[in-house]
């Protein structure tokens, strides 16, 4: 099953809609990779809430996604992981190590937001936009728009 | 008592055949009284020995059944293949030992998340994968 994959503002939203076969997870990671070309997009947020069962291969392509979408230039968070699914992820020894977790849509924004503000990300399409020096005050930076 | 006692058979030939048995083998533990986390740490210990099946295998089967003794009943899942076999079967219920591409996780994994834990296997011939998990 094909998993859409919404622009917002900076950030793209892939909600994973139903249980995946691992053809569609090799899919979603190169719809993604696609996308975050096209869009310019600097944060991706994957909805897992509705997966069943985040067995090894799905571990494994989960992190292989974050991690390309990084050499990309955009940070990835895995949002929705349910208490079971967790728990069965920690009895088979599987991390997403290296990658952002988030209990949900919302924290998963905040946590791109907080990334972007905290890492000195500016926007890329700005003329003017030069990567500041780590450290360097959050004012600064130049983004879109001042939240949080 | 005599509901359950019907086998299953799941037929793995390809990576889609891993989630219509792990979805069919969450729902005979979740129908033979399995609670909490139960049903999805069986549902992950099949996809788990599936994708054995199909990553080293091609084609199987997953037979899924309820399990009684005096005193107890459960879930039965056997993982069968005739597939090269495994020369070395210790070194593959090694956590991290990958023959292929793989975390090394599946099998050892596996064994983690049920009961019981059974594994033969005949280089040239298949390997069988038999799992137990109790209600409790």
């Amino acid at each position: 099953m094909h998993v859409p994959i919404l622009k917002q503002g900076g950030y793209l939203i892939a909600t994973i809609q139903s249980v995946l076969s691992d053809a569609d997870l090799l899919q979603l990671r190169d719809d993604l990779a696609d996308r975050v070309g096209q869009f310019r997009s600097r944060g991706v947020i994957i909805d897992v809430t509705v997966l069943d069962v985040i067995d090894s291969f799905a571990t494994r392509t989960l992190r292989g996604v974050a991690h390309m979408l990084k050499l990309r230039g955009a940070d990835t968070v895995i949002v929705g992981i349910q208490p079971d699914v967790a728990f069965a992820m920690v009895q088979l020894g599987l991390t997403l190590e290296g990658v952002g977790t988030a209990l949900d849509l919302e924290e998963g924004l905040a946590f791109l937001n907080a990334k972007a503000k905290r890492g000195g990300v500016v926007a890329r399409t700005g003329a003017a936009a030069r990567r500041s020096p780590p450290g360097a005050h959050d004012s600064q930076i130049k983004r879109g728009g001042s939240r949080r | 008592m005599s509901t359950f006692n019907e086998e299953y058979s799941v037929p793995i030939k390809s990576a889609a055949d891993i989630v219509v048995a792990r979805q069919k083998g969450r729902a005979l533990a979740i129908q033979l009284g399995f609670n909490g986390s139960d049903p999805t740490m069986i549902a992950a210990a099949i996809s788990e020995v599936a994708r054995n099946i199909v990553n080293h295998a091609k084609s199987g089967e997953i037979v899924l059944s309820g399990i009684y003794d005096s005193r107890r009943h459960g879930i039965q899942v056997v993982a069968r293949d005739d597939g090269p076999g495994i020369p070395n079967v210790d070194q593959a219920m090694q956590y991290g030992f990958s023959s292929n591409k793989g975390m090394g996780v599946g099998l050892p994994g596996a064994k983690w998340l049920m009961d019981e834990f059974d594994i033969q296997s005949q280089v040239g011939k298949g390997t069988r994968v038999s799992m137990r998990k109790w209600v409790t």
